[in-house]
């Protein structure tokens, strides 16, 4: 059972990363233009990220 | 610059559309000092259109980058100081892509974004605690005992808690505004549920009891959130539709002021200000004429298709369209007082009524509310009596009974399905405005249509072009192209298209009010009014050339829209009544209806007239759809059940009805009744569903049979039945509106 000590924690620390990763997300915009994004992987020339 | 003026489309699709382009083109005038444009392209919709965007205009030069935003159909444009949304809009035009120019100043998004972005982080927090928690819980049932259970419960409280405070705050501060005004809304019985359970299972925790409802707690906020985003989101497409729509018509004038002229927002126009209004240019303020001769139409306000020629003194209304000659106003009434904003106002009556409409949703929650509290208060009061007064029992008992019957999957029956329809819909180029539209949309069974604007273009198109010699319509063309009048600038566009080449016409002039003259190879030459002309009036409308003594007329017809006989015969299929109702003459009105096949029809019908037929209709028990454009429509599109605009219309109109067509195409609009009846039987379905669980689980919950694990299991299986019963509306309407 000792092993728990060491499993809560990283269980919660994975779910607190995933939660950062998701604000972080929210903050830079990826859900702006869904229907536009899921296009754009398609094309051929390569933009990483929106020009404005 | 000069080519994208000629090719701009400044008296394209319609009356409404000529003015605004006008309107735009005096904006082009006043150089302004931010260049972030924003423009709306109804007509994207795929990955080539992407990079035909994008690409077109960033080699256009003094454009410095564009972004296309496929979900709203917008584009937004960097550029250099002076570029203008006009010239933008033209170059797009001649992509391919029908664009109009929006407001950034108008279009506002930063609150509605906030918002969103509030909402969705709280679903963010409650999605990621409730996967920890699970994982804790999941230990639980599967057989933790003693020390170890207690400690995970204790974990999960301490995850939950928070992440209920945090989450559930839309719900708390909404029941808390409910029960203030002395109302009980939906989220009084889930905020009591929510601090109920949280409480019972941390105390639980505390003392080592076997259950506790933490994941359920938070599972019950992640789903309703859910389910209260979809509903945000449906409702801030709204909203910002209808300041996508207040944007269409950048309002502007040009105002004298000192001899100087100077381009003003109309909001700024003050009575006793001078206003100069150009030809083609909309009147934008009640006035009278101080200086200068010219022909108004006021077809947009009253229905009348004749131009009333205006000189000094003559009073004009805001809205009224000139045509031929610069005329000066004096402002005699700006903003709220003008005559536009009062139709508006008397618009805003009307809608009073329309908003009095219950949705399911609404009656829903009337029935539900009241009965969570009830049958949990009930099982307390029950359990207390036959265990002979354990509390403990009793209230674990009543808190399942609470968290289960809380209306997980109602909270989403409804958005989950709006939005579906809304999306798929919004692909097919309408904009749903009002969110009980679709409700009411479904039980239409009689539909009326305006004729000019909404089943034609309202531009006219000359009919008879082959009767004359090419001499003739090479003099004609010169003439048209020294004028601004619709009727010339459709014979330009209709003699351009024909590839006729002008004749060299000199000493080129307008008479405002009557038509061009000019000089032929020594012979006047003449194109406007019969009278003035020299020629005799024809039945239809006309424009009259003479050369010399000679004289040719040119007749007009109305161009249909596209889709207006796919449209009609659709839903004549559906088995919905038809009407045509117009303030045309008879034999043009009737024309129309034999051509589309439409039994019903009346013929110079005034506003007023149009309302108290469409109110007959009513008191006969239907339930009427409107289609219409003109201001003359406003009324009857308010009192219309629903009603329905195109993206052309006056702002007066698109105001008063609930859905916007966004492409020139008036075929989705029978695809839109189909999909809101399927859309309105799946609302019922889930309502059955969600239904069903519950008369299956809540006696369970009464006998005190349910554990954590129920109500967790009940909850996730009811939400995702919804779920996937809303999403299944996407492929059914596709199908019921391509057939």
């Amino acid at each position: 059972m000792d092993v728990l000590g060491i499993l809560i924690p990283v269980s919660l620390g994975l779910g607190l990363m995933g939660l950062l990763a998701f604000w972080w997300t929210l903050k830079k915009g990826m859900y702006d233009d869904p229907e536009g994004d899921s296009r754009r992987i398609l094309r051929d020339d390569y933009d990483d990220k929106p020009k404005s | 610059m000069k080519d994208m003026q000629s090719h701009a489309p400044s008296v394209s699709a319609c009356p409404a559309c000529a003015a605004g382009g006008a309107a735009c083109d005096q904006a082009a005038r006043a150089p302004q000092a931010d260049a972030r444009l924003v423009l709306s392209v109804p007509g994207a919709h795929c990955a080539a259109c992407l990079s035909a965007i994008e690409r077109g205009l960033e080699a256009t030069p003094g454009i410095r980058s564009a972004r296309v935003n496929l979900t709203l159909k917008r584009v937004s444009v960097q550029a250099d100081a002076g570029v203008d949304a006009r010239d933008v809009a033209a170059r797009l035009e001649r992509l391919g892509y029908e664009a109009h120019e929006l407001d950034a100043g108008t279009l506002n998004m930063t609150e509605t974004d906030r918002q969103g972005r509030d909402l969705l982080m709280r679903l963010g927090v409650a999605g990621f605690a409730m996967m920890n928690i699970m994982l804790l819980s999941v230990a639980v049932w599967s057989g933790a005992t003693d020390a170890t259970r207690d400690l995970f419960h204790l974990i999960s409280a301490v995850i939950a808690i928070p992440t209920v405070a945090f989450s559930g705050r839309p719900f708390f501060v909404s029941a808390a505004r409910a029960l203030r005004a002395g109302r009980l809304n939906m989220d009084g019985p889930i905020a009591l549920a929510l601090v109920l359970t949280l409480a019972l299972s941390l105390y639980e925790a505390l003392q080592s009891g076997p259950h506790a409802y933490f994941e359920a707690v938070v599972m019950l906020t992640f789903f309703l959130l859910a389910g209260r985003y979809l509903d945000f989101r449906a409702r801030a497409a709204a909203r910002s539709a209808a300041q996508e729509l207040a944007a269409l018509e950048v309002p502007r004038a040009i105002r004298l002021a000192d001899g100087r002229e100077e381009t003003v927002p109309v909001a700024e126009l003050r009575v006793g200000d001078l206003v100069l209004v150009r030809p083609g240019a909309r009147v934008p303020v009640d006035g009278v004429v101080t200086a200068g001769r010219s022909e108004t139409d006021r077809s947009l306000l009253t229905g009348e298709t004749r131009p009333l020629v205006q000189a000094k003194g003559a009073a004009l209304n805001a809205g009224e369209v000139n045509l031929t000659g610069p005329l000066t106003v004096r402002v005699t009434a700006a903003g709220r007082d003008s005559s536009l904003h009062r139709m508006a106002d008397l618009v805003a009556m009307a809608e009073t009524a329309k908003n009095r409409y219950t949705t399911l949703a609404d009656r829903a929650a009337r029935a539900y509310a009241p009965t969570i509290p009830l049958l949990s208060l009930g099982a307390f009061i029950v359990w207390m009596w036959i265990s002979g007064g354990d509390l403990r029992l009793s209230v674990n008992i009543a808190v399942a009974t609470l968290i289960i019957t809380c209306p997980c999957a109602l909270g989403l029956a409804v958005p989950a399905v709006v939005t579906a329809a809304s999306g798929r819909l919004f692909r097919q180029g309408l904009l749903i405005k009002n969110g009980t539209a679709l409700e009411r949309l479904a039980e239409v069974d009689t539909v009326v249509f305006d004729k000019t604007g909404t089943l034609t273009m309202g531009t006219p198109i000359p009919d008879n072009l082959d009767d004359h010699p090419a001499e003739d319509l090479a003099v004609a063309l010169a003439l048209a192209e020294a004028s601004s009048h619709p009727l010339s600038q459709a014979l330009n566009r209709a003699l351009r298209a024909r590839g006729v080449t002008p004749a060299p016409v000199t000493d080129l002039r307008e008479a405002p009010g009557y038509g061009v003259q000019g000089d032929w190879a020594g012979l006047p030459v003449k194109l406007g009014r019969a009278g003035w002309v020299g020629a005799t009036h024809a039945a239809t409308t006309g424009a009259y050339l003479s050369l010399g003594d000679e004289t040719r007329s040119f007749t007009f017809t109305d161009a249909l829209r596209p889709g207006a006989e796919a449209v009609v015969a659709a839903l004549r299929d559906q088995g919905k009544t038809v009407w045509l109702l117009s303030g045309d003459v008879a034999p043009a009105v009737e024309a129309m209806a034999r051509r589309l096949g439409i039994e019903h029809w009346q013929a110079g019908a005034l506003p007023a007239e149009k309302a108290a037929k469409i109110a007959a209709l009513q008191a006969e028990g239907h339930k009427v759809l409107m289609v219409g454009d003109g201001l003359n429509d406003t009324v009857a599109l308010a009192a219309a059940d629903v009603s329905v605009s195109p993206a052309s219309a006056l702002d007066a109109a698109r105001a008063a009805s609930d859905i916007v067509l966004l492409g020139r195409d008036i075929a989705p609009v029978a695809g839109a009744v189909a999909m809101s009846r399927v859309a309105v039987r799946r609302i019922r379905e889930n309502f059955w569903q969600s239904g069903l669980y519950n008369l299956v689980f809540v006696p369970i919950a009464l006998f005190g049979y349910a554990t954590p694990l129920w109500a967790a299991a009940i909850m996730s299986v009811s939400s995702i039945s919804v779920s996937l019963n809303a999403l299944r509306l996407g492929r059914r309407g596709q199908e019921t509106t391509r057939a």
